[in-house]
């Protein structure tokens, strides 16, 4: 008897790793390009920012000279807002909400492949200024007039405007791709009020990018047409007015806070009730500080322009302490969270934990500079410096490393080395806190931002110097995350499907998930089904026991 | 896929995919929204210039006055026009009139290309350049990104129309064409604000 086969093997036609990564459209690949490649663009970033602690270490100018130090600040801020925090976090809700909705992919899974492509021709452009005679050296906010082709001729600025440009329309369109996903893609059963928080975070996030970034983009053009062809939007000259880069770039660089930190909120608020076994304390409550927060994001930009004179103080004085009450809420749902749960004390518990402290340090300093008569003598000093990295840094970056030790076994099914991973955080928490702990006080000294000297009679060096110690601790620290990713690769523990008994739907496939992400779904009645599907069992017992006494008897 | 979840996706109601509004369609108003918030921030450029300049508002002195005839006011009515002939092609594959809806498209698509042709030749009658002046530099930035628009429109108008012509567009699969509509619609209104504020609230 003849047998034949009639249909090619599923897979038969293969093509090489490198062709399948880099066409690739499945929401799962792309969410770990997008994770590597912030993640070089994290180390570039950093090596910059060892740059600027090694000059400021002592008084006097040992290694660069001015400009250097001027492009190497600018770079570490541009890229590390707009090339690590906010791609590494998307690269996450790309791999993580389609999983946590049930769905098969993202609403528009090549839009999601070319957002991504954006990001490293974007960086590089940015990044390019270098090779052609320096790259951009204003700052990160990059104010005009400092920024106008007077002051800053070169080609750097002219490329950071472009290579912003291409990422800023990344992130719209991957916005647009998010917040279609979330709308359009849930399975059935996943009402709104049942979405993970992760998703509900990402969904004011992508609804932020994706109505305070075309604003920037308007202004970066508005910039590039004053530099290059003769316009005068910022030129006092032609009567045009500096102030207005100003506030388009705040109107945007305030919901951009919260971009950053609203989906780190989202991890945190995923890792907390899975490590202290309970359910997230107040769910509805955080659901709508979570939409507060996105709607008061867009009512407090000039709080960054109190100085200019040109700003309504008390307005936007009272916006900014506003914010602080939906914060609030959101710290006393974790608190309530942890309050007598039986916690684990893992690696990315501990790092959610580390977010809680250190965000609730950078919140109050904060709160501190929303008051104009503190924002009057901490404008532009270390003390800014120290309240914008416990929230990007002490906030954003804990939660991006809560999310990598938490979401690394749903990824790749092996599990980071406990041990390394809790060096990491010990030599990270204390080496953040070394670095930017004294910057408060030499703020509140006088010592003024983007500087690359100091007098040595100013009384600034020894936090100065703690200050670089710290840094490069930080800098340490990834030595054992790195050994560790290695190491894991190797020879990881193979931990199955679900190794941290997780509630939401993402456990609930296999690790990692097939393309397509489920074979089947389990019913969602809740806002953990994973969880409800681990207990079933105690459900159908619960509902087998005769009613208790006086309830259902009229 | 496994035979599970064919089985699985077999007793799913379609219901469940195609409840509400099409996906495309939700991306492009999403997308839209977006582009409302960049003209936003180029209105906002326009009216914060105007608001602090110290001179007088308008083209710089060697310049001839800004005239709504008999360039602008023309090319608006076709724009305006092109707005009914889009909505029209939409209504006519709605109901599976495909003929219509080709015609009616290709309509929409001359008249913008009419309008783009207009305003390049108002450019070059204007007597006042980018560089001259923050009237010149937010006029040009304003109506030059609306071309712009216009020009993308017209390109997915092109699009549609060479779709049709391969015959895929029917009564209930045309989704494209409400999506390029509803931008078209969107660019239309923007010029109105455009119009609006450079010729007459200035």
């Amino acid at each position: 008897m003849a047998t034949t086969t009639l249909a090619p093997r599923f897979g038969a036609f293969r093509r090489s790793w490198v062709w399948d990564w880099l066409t690739t459209v499945d929401h799962k690949k792309i969410g770990i390009l997008y994770i590597v490649n912030s993640f070089l663009f994290f180390l570039a970033a950093g090596l910059l920012a060892l740059v600027v602690r090694s000059e400021l270490a002592v008084p006097g100018l040992q290694f660069v000279n001015v400009q250097t130090y001027n492009q190497a600040f600018t770079m570490h801020g541009t890229i590390m807002v707009f090339l690590f925090v906010v791609p590494v976090l998307s690269g996450f809700a790309n791999y993580i909400v389609p999983l946590m909705i049930g769905a098969p992919d993202m609403a528009f899974p090549r839009v999601n492949a070319i957002s991504f492509w954006f990001l490293p021709v974007g960086g590089l452009l940015i990044f390019s200024g270098y090779l052609v005679g320096g790259a951009a050296a204003e700052g990160w906010t990059l104010y005009t007039p400092l920024s106008g082709a007077a002051y800053a001729p070169g080609y750097g600025t002219d490329l950071w405007l472009v290579g912003l440009t291409l990422v800023g329309t990344a992130s719209i369109l991957g916005s647009v791709n998010f917040i279609a996903t979330i709308f359009k893609m849930r399975a059935p059963g996943k009402t709104l009020f049942r979405m993970p928080i992760f998703v509900w975070t990402m969904l004011v996030t992508a609804t932020l990018i994706l109505l305070a970034t075309p604003v920037l983009a308007a202004g970066m053009i508005a910039l590039l047409i004053d530099r290059n062809y003769g316009g005068s939007f910022f030129d006092p000259a032609a009567g045009g007015n500096p102030v207005l880069w100003q506030h388009i770039f705040w109107f945007f660089g305030h919901p951009e806070v919260y971009i950053v930190i609203l989906p780190a909120m989202g991890v945190v608020s995923e890792v907390l009730p899975v490590f202290s076994r309970k359910p997230l304390f107040g769910y509805r409550a955080f659901v709508f500080a979570t939409i507060a927060i996105g709607f008061l994001s867009f009512s407090v930009w000039a709080h960054h322009m109190f100085v200019t004179g040109q700003v309504f103080l008390p307005f936007f004085a009272f916006m900014t302490a506003l914010i602080a009450v939906p914060t609030g809420v959101k710290m006393f749902n974790w608190m309530a969270t942890l309050w007598r749960g039986s916690i684990s004390l893992t690696t990315p518990m501990l790092f959610a934990i580390g977010f809680l402290t250190m965000f609730l340090i950078g919140g109050i300093s904060g709160v501190m500079l929303s008051s104009p008569p503190i924002d009057f003598h901490l404008q532009d000093t270390y003390f800014v410096v120290a309240h914008l990295h416990y929230v990007f840094f002490g906030g954003s970056v804990f939660g991006v490393f809560a999310a990598t030790y938490y979401w690394f076994p749903k990824m790749f099914g092996r599990r980071l080395n406990e041990r390394l991973g809790k060096i990491h955080f010990a030599m990270h928490f204390i080496g953040f806190n070394l670095a930017f702990f004294p910057m408060h006080e030499l703020g509140i000294q006088g010592m003024p931002r983007r500087i690359s000297d100091y007098s040595a009679t100013a009384g600034w060096t020894e936090l100065n110097l703690l200050s670089t110690l710290g840094a490069f601790l930080i800098a340490a620290s990834i030595l054992p995350f790195l050994v560790n990713l290695v190491a894991t690769f190797i020879n990881g523990e193979r931990v199955g499907d679900d190794p941290w008994e997780g509630n939401t739907l993402e456990w609930a496939t296999s690790s990692p998930p097939p393309a397509y992400n489920f074979d089947v779904l389990p019913p969602i009645r809740s806002e953990r089904p994973v969880f409800d599907l681990r207990h079933r069992h105690d459900a159908e017992h619960l509902a087998a026991e005769p009613h208790p006494p006086g309830e259902g008897e009229a | 896929m496994t035979a599970r979840t064919r089985a699985a996706a077999a007793e799913l109601p379609i219901s469940h995919r195609e409840a509400g509004m099409p996906t495309p369609l939700v991306g492009m108003l999403l997308f839209i929204a977006s582009e409302v918030m960049f003209f936003g921030g180029l209105f906002a450029a326009y009216f914060n210039s105007r608001a602090s300049y110290a001179g007088v508002w308008g083209p710089p002195e060697s310049a001839p006055e800004l005239e709504i005839l008999p360039i602008a006011l023309p090319i608006t009515i076709v724009l305006l026009a092109s707005s009914f002939t889009m909505q029209f092609g939409v209504w006519a594959i709605r109901r599976g009139d495909h003929r219509a809806m080709t015609r009616w498209v290709a309509l929409t698509l001359a008249l913008g290309v009419t309008f783009l042709i207009g305003q390049a030749y108002d450019y070059t009658t204007l007597g006042f350049g980018l560089s001259d002046g923050l009237f010149g530099t937010v006029f040009y930035t304003l109506t030059g990104f609306h071309g712009a628009h216009v020009f993308g429109g017209a390109v997915g108008l092109t699009i549609l129309v060479a779709r049709a012509r391969a015959g895929q567009f029917n009564a209930r699969h045309h989704v494209a064409v409400e999506a390029v509509s509803i931008y078209w619609h969107f660019v239309d209104l923007v010029w109105v604000a455009l119009f609006t504020t450079l010729y007459f609230l200035r």
